[in-house]
Formats: C-alpha cells, structure tokens, sequence
C-alpha cells in the first residue's frame, strides 16, 4: 500500500512537470501579447515610444528569451511564489484567496447534487430495466446531458424575473456573514451544475447495477430470502459504486469548465471569473498560476479517488 | 486465393452485421430509433437549410426584436433578422462541428491508443503522462486559451476539438488494445510468426471497432454542446454567422428581458438535437455492448413475476 502512493506519488512529478510545460508554452504562444494590449491601452493617454515598450517588457520580465522566462518561473514556484499579476501588479494568490471559496462552494454543492439525482435514478432505472419507469428515467438523465448548462441557467434568470419579477443577486453573500443568504444564492446555479453533470453518473450507475445484480452472489442473496431493500443496498449498490466512484474523480475537470460557464452568467466572482479575465486580458502569470492549480489539484484528487478503491472494494489490492 | 476469399466472407459479415444492428435498433430501441429518426431531420435541416429557411440567414427586416408571430415563428431579433432563419442555418455549425471533430478526435485516439497500447514499454509510459497531464487541466479552459491561440473560426473549432477530444479518448482504445496484447489469439499469432501487420489488420482492429464506435457516438453530442458553449463565452465561431451557442450570447443576453425568445429558441434546437443524438448513441451502445445485452437477468424474471401476483 505504502509502496503504492510512493510510486503513484513519483509518477505525479513528470506529470506536473508535463502540465508546466504545456501550460507555460501554450499560454505564451497566444498571439497579441500583454505588451500590445498594454501599449495600445496607455496609448490612448499620449505617445508611447519604443523605449517606453521596452521598458515594460523589461519590468514584466518578457525581454529574455522565453526558456530563461520559464526556468525563472519554476524557480518562482519552486520558492511558493505565483508570481504578480500583470495588470493589477499585486500577488496572484491575493485574487486566488479571495475568489477560490466561491468556485469551491459552487463546484462541491454541484457535485453533492449531482449524485443525489444520480444514483437513485441510476439504481430505479437498473431495477426496472426495460419498462416504463425505466425508459422515463433514463431520459431524463439524457435530458440533464442535453439541455447546455449555459441555456438552462439564462432561461432561469429570464423567466422569473418576467413573470414574477424575480432577480437572483448580483453581489456576492459571503457564507461567514450570512449562511442563509449564501446557500440561496448558490443553491439555483449548483443545481443547475449539478444536473448537467448527473447524466453521465445516472447512466453508469445503471449500467453498473446491471451487471451486478446478475451476479451469483446476488441469486444467492435473493435465494437466503433477503428483503429487496437488503439485496440492492447492502450486496448491489456496494459493488456497483466502485466505478462510480472513478467517473466522480474524471467529472471534477468538467466540473471546472462548468463552474467557468455558470460564474461568468450569474456573475459569481470566483476563480471562473477570474481565469476568463485573465485570457482576455492576456495576464500570462494569473492563467499560469490559475492552470498550475488546478492541475496539482486533480492529480491528487485522482490519487485519492483510486485509494478510495481500496477502501470500498477490499478484493483491490495495490501493488 | 485464400485472401480473396477471407476478404468475401468479412465483408460479406460486416455487412450482415449492420443490417442486424439495424434490425435490432428498430425491434428493441423504441426511443433509440425515435433518437436516430430526429438525428436525421436535423441533418437534412442543415443540408437544405437554404430552400427550408424562409428568410435569409443574415436578412435585416423592419420588424425589430419582434414577438413571434406567423410572420415570424420564432421572431426576430434585435436588428430584425428572422430567428427561425437563423435557427435553421445553426444547425449546419452544430452537425458540421459535431461529425468532423469526432472524425478527427476518433482517429487521432485510434493512433494514440494503438501505438502508446502496443509498443508499450518506455514510449507508452512518456505518452500517458503527456496523457495524464493533459488531463488534468479543466478542458473548456484549455480550449478556451486554444482559440485565443490559433483564432476563432469554423476550422479552427473543429479541428481544436478534435485534437482535445482525441488525447482524452485515447485511454479507452489503449486499454482495449492493452487486454487485447494479453488474449489468446494474439498470442498465437506472435508464436506462429504473424507479422505485426497481420496483427493489427486481423486481431486488434476488428476488436476496438466496437468501442471506437461507443467513442464516437459519446464524442459527437459532447462536441456540440462544447462548441455552442465555446461560441456562448465569446471563444467559438464569431459572428455574425449563425450559432446556436453564439446565438445565445452577446445580443440575445442584452436583449432577453425584452424579447425572451432570442434566448429561448437556439437553445432549443441545440438540446433537440444533443438529446435525439444521445438517445441515438445509447441505444447503440446497447446493442454493440454485449454485457448489456438481452434483459434477460435474473432480477428481470423476479419483477415480472411480481406484477404478475
């Protein structure tokens, strides 16, 4: 077991220098750099001359070739720095630490209810494999699939606030300050979330549930004279959970591109926001570091998710 | 000699196969068929889109952000364009961005798979790290710093979500061909001198056919819906050519309160469509997956019996 997260825990190292790599070329590869957009900007306040751009570049540290730029960036994080911004000029894990709880909050709550839909219509729609029952329930998880996150989210700003003069807020209720308030607030947008996320679940449960309940210990269960509820949760559902349990650490990755989408519409200042921003404005150090994250992030998230296996299914053993 | 006559009798098979897919299709997968049968309007919607539309696609009338009326069903915009119109040319954007980029998502999988899954050794190792690296960043940001890369723009779309699609869909084909290498037949075939080549055409293509088609049929609806959402957040096809994502975005959230079915028909017809080609792609997965199938379990003779008391 120990041998296992040392050798799983080594294998993260080329990984998280991979994402470095990628991260740090791609990024710098985008075309319009932060210099133009910067120039053209203070452009508009008088005459910049080609000193003055130099003297940006310099201050920025983007006048050396872009090899030393990322062997200085490593360096910086080697040292648990992220690095300043470059349009604010303040440190990007000042704007990380006060949007990150807002993205964290949004993405867990969908997360929770993602499941809470998914997993009894995955095991309803097993259960009654092939009738009526089941083929409604398995639309509506390719409903939850189809119907764009993005469409149901403006359809549920639009609608309310034309027939009932309904507006969600605009301004953030932080959770410390007022708990009711910040559950309401995020409530819509992680269900919202959270739907478009249980299709996925809600079919492999079904899937999975499928194939254990023609297992022979489940005869042998349904044989001993068990009661339904026994069979499906206690010998069923235990065994059909492991992959389920996979899928959940994959969907975190999607999970963030939704938190992306669903910050930006109901104007939720978290690190979604703040990732868009960065890209438009071409705020090399803020992207990297938002990137960076979030890659160190799922790594561990996928460690943890495959020990979670040994905890839930005894017969895996790591080696 | 001998090859012509191997290569009758598998095509011949294939053939047969299809038709029995079909077969099926239509006798066990109701929903699947009304799915593939929705599919298909769509697709003949985004063909003829110009004799079906009844106005033209960027045609300025004078009633602005008009309610929909017959004049105009799904009414107009906020520079008087015909949103049925527009509608209607959106579908081309969606098929047209959902078929080519799982084309070039499923090969590009298809080559990673097989390579990093039969040479194996070193180079397998390097490339799942690439892999592994790959995903772990959240996609739609990655995508989203891609098209700030390469530009916005049709081609530029299709071919970004292919690439994207590929490297996360390679894991599946590599674990096909992973348990593949490991199998009987193949092993013969190494002991008894097969060529690679023979190999390849003979054992392992045939195999991953079946998940190579559960990967399409997953990646086209997911293309869609990551190009609309793409064109939605202003990093997809930029307008004024008509998408349902783009649709959405821009003017339609300016103009919403106003004129609520500038936002309410794209979006629509885009989860018809994800919808009609998920319950296509399911019920397929169905058949093709043979440890789904009948619905013969002993738990399904156990609830008949119940409703039967």
């Amino acid at each position: 077991m120990s041998s296992y997260i040392i050798r799983r825990l080594l294998l993260m190292i080329p990984t998280v220098f991979f994402v470095t790599l990628m991260v740090f070329t791609t990024i710098r590869l985008v075309p319009g750099s932060v210099i133009d957009i910067m120039v053209a900007n203070y452009g508009t306040f008088g005459t910049v001359t080609e000193t003055d751009k130099q003297a940006i570049e310099h201050a920025l540290g983007m006048d050396v070739p872009i090899v030393v730029q990322y062997g200085r960036w490593i360096n910086r994080i080697a040292h648990g720095d992220l690095g300043t911004a470059l349009w604010k000029q303040t440190p990007v894990i000042e704007s990380i630490e006060a949007r990150w709880s807002v993205t964290f909050e949004l993405g867990l709550l969908a997360l929770i209810i993602a499941q809470l839909i998914s997993i009894p219509i995955g095991i309803y729609s097993a259960l009654r494999q092939n009738t009526w029952g089941d083929y409604l329930a398995r639309s509506f998880s390719i409903l939850c699939i189809a119907v764009p996150s993005f469409w149901m989210a403006t359809l549920v700003i639009v609608y309310p606030s034309i027939w009932w003069g309904y507006m969600p807020s605009l301004t953030l209720i932080r959770f410390g300050i007022n708990p009711l308030g910040n559950l309401k607030m995020f409530i819509i947008p992680a269900i919202i979330l959270g739907m478009s996320m249980s299709g996925g679940t809600a079919r492999l449960t079904r899937t999975m549930m499928l194939e254990v309940m023609r297992q022979d210990y489940i005869r042998t269960a349904w044989q001993k004279g068990l009661r339904e509820r026994t069979v499906v949760i206690r010998h069923a559902l235990k065994n059909a959970l492991i992959p389920i349990i996979t899928i959940i650490g994959y969907q975190v990755p999607v999970l963030i591109g939704g938190t992306v989408i669903i910050e930006s519409i109901f104007s939720l200042p978290g690190m979604g926001l703040l990732t868009i921003n960065a890209i438009n404005t071409r705020d090399y150090i803020t992207l990297e570091a938002v990137l960076l994250l979030y890659a160190i992030a799922l790594v561990f998230i996928n460690l943890v998710t495959d020990l979670t296996y040994g905890f839930v299914d005894p017969r895996i053993h790591y080696n | 000699m001998v090859d012509t006559v191997v290569d009758k009798s598998s095509a011949r098979k294939r053939d047969t196969k299809l038709v029995e897919v079909m077969k099926r299709m239509l006798k066990e997968q109701p929903v699947g068929t009304i799915g593939a049968f929705i599919t298909l309007i769509m697709i003949l919607i985004a063909i003829f889109a110009n004799f079906i539309s009844p106005y033209g696609v960027n045609q300025m009338t004078d009633s602005i952000l008009a309610p929909p009326s017959l004049k105009f069903l799904m009414g107009t915009d906020n520079l008087g364009r015909d949103i049925l119109s527009r509608v209607i040319y959106g579908a081309r954007v969606s098929v047209v961005v959902g078929l080519l980029a799982t084309l070039i998502g499923v090969i590009i999988s298809t080559i990673i798979g097989v390579l990093s899954g039969y040479i194996s050794g070193t180079f397998d190792l390097i490339v799942q790290r690439f892999v592994d690296a790959f995903m772990c960043l959240p996609n739609l940001v990655i995508l989203m710093i891609l098209v700030s890369l390469v530009g916005p723009g049709l081609w530029q779309i299709i071919v970004i979500l292919g690439v994207t699609f590929g490297i996360s869909g390679s894991r599946m084909i590599r674990g096909v061909v992973l348990s593949m290498k490991e199998s009987m037949y193949v092993q013969a075939g190494i002991a008894t001198g097969d060529s690679t080549a023979t190999i390849f055409i003979r054992h392992i293509m045939p195999n991953i056919l079946a998940p190579i088609i559960i990967i399409f049929s997953m990646t086209v609806p997911a293309a869609i819906l990551v190009e609309a959402a793409l064109s939605f957040l202003g990093f997809g096809i930029p307008p004024p050519t008509p998408t349902w994502g783009g649709m959405l975005s821009g003017d339609a959230r300016t103009y919403m309160f106003q004129a609520p079915w500038m936002a309410f028909w794209p979006g629509f017809a885009l989860s018809v469509l994800v919808y009609a080609v998920n319950m296509f792609g399911d019920a397929l997965r169905d058949i093709l997956d043979p440890r789904l199938r009948g619905g013969v379990g002993r738990y399904g003779l156990k609830v008949k019996k119940k409703k039967a008391v």
